[in-house]
């Protein structure tokens, strides 16, 4: 039955029989669902602000200040996520010290929901991460880093599925190659998989198995590489795939004016976002759904 | 209308309102805040932190040792103060954790000019101090390094000209800057032998281009990161008083 005319139907049988008591609002022809997503990248252990004589970023930063601006923004929509896309350990000597516990603890009490794995975060070895894990009330993704023959095995899982409002949205993350990067007897034996082959099998499962509405895609790739352009970043992986909808990314330290429109392998516009680092800034992406087909017939208005 | 009608519109009306409703993403709208000074602090997160900034401040700040005067890297030509200080320390407490482990010593050091980031002052020396020179996790290696690598070693210092520290190699350059000699004690340098070459993990990975690591026989990990080396160097002396010498020098 097309819900339209279910609509009137039911809207005269109810004038008919006189419901009025019935609240019917929420049969309105068109109903509108905001989805907000908030995120950081590269945060290395900054739990700090950056002190008033600092040489770049004086007063900036800071967990305790991300704490009052996410919950202002929670209490505005409640259909909001916090993500984030990678190396939050190593910087200050709050990683030293306590080896990512406190970084942990406190993106907790954020209330963060997924973050993906940095090269960083395997600097007190891939034991110093599972160690720090019980710290951790979110969960970890990575779609192309085979950790079964670690301690990580079943800890980390290549995507998740959060429905919020009743959107359906799937998250899956991306890490970079670590060999060069990171010493082995860090990474010990986790195996990096082709991240745009894993892109292609976590669209997939995420479009045409669960259905998602929203498809986010937390990255450690890095945004872009231009003197190697066959190296795989954020805005080549943009291209070459489809049904992503947003890549939060990380790695590069990127401070962009605004997030990037990219054009997918079919065409269609996709943002690509990165904050810098250290906890400078505080991304804001909000997607908004309708029920009504016709108004996202002309293809989605993306403001940036 | 009776009643059996009434309850089939509700239960149409439920199931309705059960099924998920198909959406279409119409429109996206992307920013980013800046994390400045006018945004609140929240008293939750900072109880949270307090403890562990000030057990980390407490720390940082407790003295190890007293230096008596103001070292920096560039006060010297081919050696200085504070980095003959940073290469005599590898040396000190890296060759009995090699020693134990192969039954060998430490022939010599060499690390970076660039790898000293910052100066150390007059006055009580903290752990924040090993942390401001040596901000970097980088850790202590040797590297067992064949006669034609230290060849190589010894034309990379000859033409870098830079005060990159080293410890029990003596390096002469002649008059208009060539190398003239190298002695370990007071032997002469028999590129027919292996050495034994203590440095950190970025030179030996390719950094500042010292190449000459990188073809070697056998590489030792000593898990001692640069810092940590300072830390327990600092704490083992008292008074920090290094000095500019001969280990390093052109003849004028």
């Amino acid at each position: 039955m097309k819900r339209r005319d279910f609509i009137q139907q039911t809207a005269a049988a109810s004038a008919l029989i006189g419901l009025g008591g019935m609240s019917l609002t929420s049969f309105t022809p068109s109903t509108t669902k905001k989805i907000t997503i908030l995120h950081t990248n590269d945060v290395h252990s900054h739990i700090d602000a950056f002190g008033p004589d600092d040489g770049r970023n004086p007063n900036q930063g800071g967990v305790a200040r991300r704490a009052s601006l996410v919950e202002a923004i929670r209490k505005e929509n409640p259909n909001t996520l916090l993500l984030d896309a990678g190396d939050i350990f190593q910087g200050t000597p709050y990683f030293n010290y306590y080896g990512g516990e406190l970084e942990f603890k406190l993106m907790s009490m954020l209330k963060y929901d997924v973050a993906t794995i940095g090269n960083h975060d395997f600097d007190n070895s891939i034991e110093g991460l599972y160690a720090q894990l019980p710290h951790a009330k979110f969960d970890f993704v990575s779609a192309n880093y085979d950790f079964s023959n670690t301690v990580l095995d079943t800890h980390v899982k290549p995507y998740r599925i959060i429905t919020k409002d009743g959107i359906k949205i799937g998250i899956f993350g991306l890490g970079i190659e670590l060999e060069g990067l990171v010493e082995k007897r860090m990474y010990k034996e986790t195996v990096y998989l082709d991240p745009t082959e894993a892109a292609q099998e976590m669209t997939r499962i995420l479009k045409e198995d669960e259905q998602c509405d929203l498809i986010i895609c937390l990255s450690h790739l890095g945004y872009n590489y231009k003197n190697r352009p066959e190296k795989i970043s954020d805005l080549k992986l943009a291209g070459i795939t489809k049904d992503i909808d947003l890549i939060i990314g990380g790695h590069t330290h990127t401070f962009l004016k605004k997030p990037t429109v990219v054009k997918n392998s079919e065409g269609k516009n996709m943002l690509v976002n990165q904050v810098g680092c250290y906890g400078i800034n505080l991304g804001k992406i909000d997607f908004y759904f309708d029920s009504d087909k016709n108004k996202a017939a002309n293809g989605t208005s993306i403001i940036v | 209308m009776n009643y059996k009608q009434v309850i089939l519109l509700f239960t149409i009306l439920s199931l309705s309102a059960c099924k998920k409703q198909d959406v279409y993403l119409n429109k996206i709208e992307g920013k980013q805040i800046n994390i400045s000074d006018s945004l609140e602090i929240n008293q939750n997160i900072e109880d949270i932190i307090k403890p562990y900034r000030e057990h980390v401040n407490a720390n940082l700040d407790s003295v190890l040792a007293y230096a008596v005067d103001t070292y920096s890297k560039s006060d010297g030509d081919y050696n200085t103060a504070i980095g003959n200080m940073m290469a005599d320390a590898v040396y000190e407490q890296s060759n009995p954790i090699f020693n134990s482990r192969t039954g060998e010593n430490i022939d010599f050091v060499l690390l970076n000019h660039g790898g000293i980031r910052s100066i150390i002052s007059k006055g009580n020396i903290t752990t924040r101090t090993a942390y401001e020179v040596m901000p970097f996790d980088n850790s202590a290696v040797v590297v067992k390094l064949k006669g034609a690598q230290v060849k190589e070693l010894l034309e990379y210092l000859s033409k870098a000209k830079r005060a990159h520290p080293i410890s029990k190699l003596h390096i002469v350059l002649d008059v208009d800057g060539n190398f003239k000699s190298a002695t370990l004690g007071d032997q002469p340098l028999d590129f027919s032998k292996t050495y034994n070459v203590a440095t950190n993990d970025y030179l030996y990975n390719g950094g500042d281009r010292m190449d000459f690591f990188k073809t070697n026989d056998s590489l030792y990990v000593l898990d001692y990161k640069v810092r940590n080396v300072l830390i327990d160097y600092f704490t083992k002396i008292d008074t920090l008083k290094p000095v500019i010498d001969n280990r390093f020098i052109q003849l004028k």
